[in-house]
């Protein structure tokens, strides 16, 4: 074990390794690892963030849900109210021409009877004296009579 | 065992030779016969087995992890890329929670260490007498006479890797200290503790032994991480060669002894890496 050239020859050895494991195989393994490293961490923040997102989604889609229903409640709620309007409206309507058609046809009954008597006063005149005539025949001055009727038929 | 005609005490030191090619002050540049051979041709020798298996052991590693660099995908991993990517991430781990300084360096650095030294740790459970034997047959093909072809297979099992790597450490320790603290923060801090009085004239008599302490305590750290390791790995491997030598009881004694040294095998490498990441976080911040 006598100590020799040997020595400088593994130092010089020892150097050139350290210097080539430092140059060549150290910096792209480590620099394999960090990427590696940030690749994961940036996955777990990807995750993370996916799933804060998904819970915010979801609470969205409730909101969203509950006013649509409150929405549909109150359309509801005005076509019930809307229609309820309508029958009304309508049974005013129909009450109102119902009215209109009752006096309509009440007025055209008292033209009619108005219209009957009229008539009638002028037969029952004519009437009357024609039976009167026939009866009374000689007796009777038929303007001086006539007169007289007329006045009657006027009176009824 | 190797060859019947060697004593034990031959078969362990021949396990526990380098293979050595130096400069040997009879025979000029060429590989040392013998473990006396070896010593003759002092610091100007170099063992090619150590060499070798660091090297060839120190690109498998990087070729294996480049190769998963080069097409690292940011997706799912896979098959070899979920292994690199735990290596890094568990180096990485380490680094963050002991250095709270910013360096590029000091993560690629302790995955190479724990990397490099697991992988030379794990020779040793290689079979003692398999890849010696191998180098002594192909030594035979080229000429050499077998006896005298040292293998050893673990490079950790060398103090000269051990110190090689821990004295790099130890540069890195200086150069950390003195970017962080400036060349007389770091002198101060060498020679001002940890005995410090405010008076002045006590103070000058201080520093020598200040200084005397502080250099020890820094000197410890690389001797004691190369020692550290080289010591449990040497004893290892020696134990394998003790139970190689047995005869038939090898199996049952080998056995445990290889699981048992799995852990020292990982152990060892985390320890040295873990001392790394320690001594330079010391290294970059204020300690007193």
């Amino acid at each position: 074990m006598n100590l020799n050239l040997t020595l400088i020859g593994q130092a010089i050895a020892f150097a050139v390794f350290v210097w080539f494991c430092m140059k060549y195989v150290w910096p792209p393994v480590m620099q394999a690892l960090q990427e590696r490293q940030k690749k994961i961490a940036d996955g777990l923040d990807a995750a993370s963030r996916a799933t804060r997102d998904l819970e915010l989604a979801q609470e969205k889609a409730e909101e969203t849900l509950r006013e649509s229903k409150e929405q549909a409640q109150q359309i509801l709620e005005q076509a019930n109210k809307r229609s309820n309007q309508i029958v009304e409206e309508a049974r005013e309507t129909a009450r109102a021409e119902g009215e209109r058609i009752i006096a309509g046809a009440r007025s055209e009954i008292d033209q009619e009877i108005n219209r009957a008597k009229e008539e009638l006063r002028a037969q029952v005149s004519l009437l009357a004296v024609a039976g009167a005539e026939r009866i009374l025949e000689s007796s009777i001055d038929e303007a001086k009579h006539r007169e007289l009727v007329d006045k009657l038929a006027a009176e009824l | 065992m190797a060859g019947n005609n060697m004593t034990s005490t031959e078969y362990i030191q021949h396990h526990l030779q380098n293979l050595t090619y130096g400069l040997h002050p009879e025979n000029g540049w060429s590989m040392a016969h013998s473990a006396a051979d070896a010593k003759a041709m002092g610091f100007w020798a170099i063992h090619v087995d150590t060499m070798l298996w660091s090297i060839g052991l120190g690109m498998l590693f990087l070729w294996l992890f480049r190769s998963v660099a080069k097409r690292v995908s940011t997706g799912v991993p896979t098959g070899l890329q979920n292994f690199v990517e735990m290596m890094i991430e568990f180096v990485d781990g380490s680094v963050r929670e002991t250095f709270h300084g910013k360096s590029r360096l000091i993560a690629p650095l302790s995955l190479t260490i724990f990397c490099w030294i697991f992988l030379m740790n794990i020779m040793d459970l290689v079979p003692v007498d398999f890849l010696p034997l191998l180098a002594q047959k192909i030594g035979g093909w080229f000429g050499a006479d077998p006896a005298h072809v040292y293998f050893k297979v673990v490079p950790t099992t060398d103090i000269n890797a051990t110190l090689g790597m821990s004295l790099s450490v130890f540069a890195l320790i200086l150069f950390y200290s003195i970017r962080s603290k400036g060349l007389s923060g770091f002198i101060a801090e060498l020679t001002l503790h940890p005995f410090n009085t405010p008076n002045i004239f006590a103070q000058i008599l201080l520093i020598p032994v200040n200084f005397l302490l502080e250099v020890v305590t820094l000197l410890a750290k690389p001797v004691s991480l190369a020692l550290r390791l080289f010591g449990n790995l040497y004893a290892g491997e020696l134990i394998f060669i003790l139970i190689a030598m047995v005869g038939l009881w090898q199996l049952p004694l080998h056995f445990p002894w290889a699981v048992f040294h799995i852990l020292i095998i990982t152990l060892q490498a985390f320890i040295f890496m873990m001392l790394t990441i320690v001594y330079l976080s010391m290294a970059t911040e204020e300690q007193h």
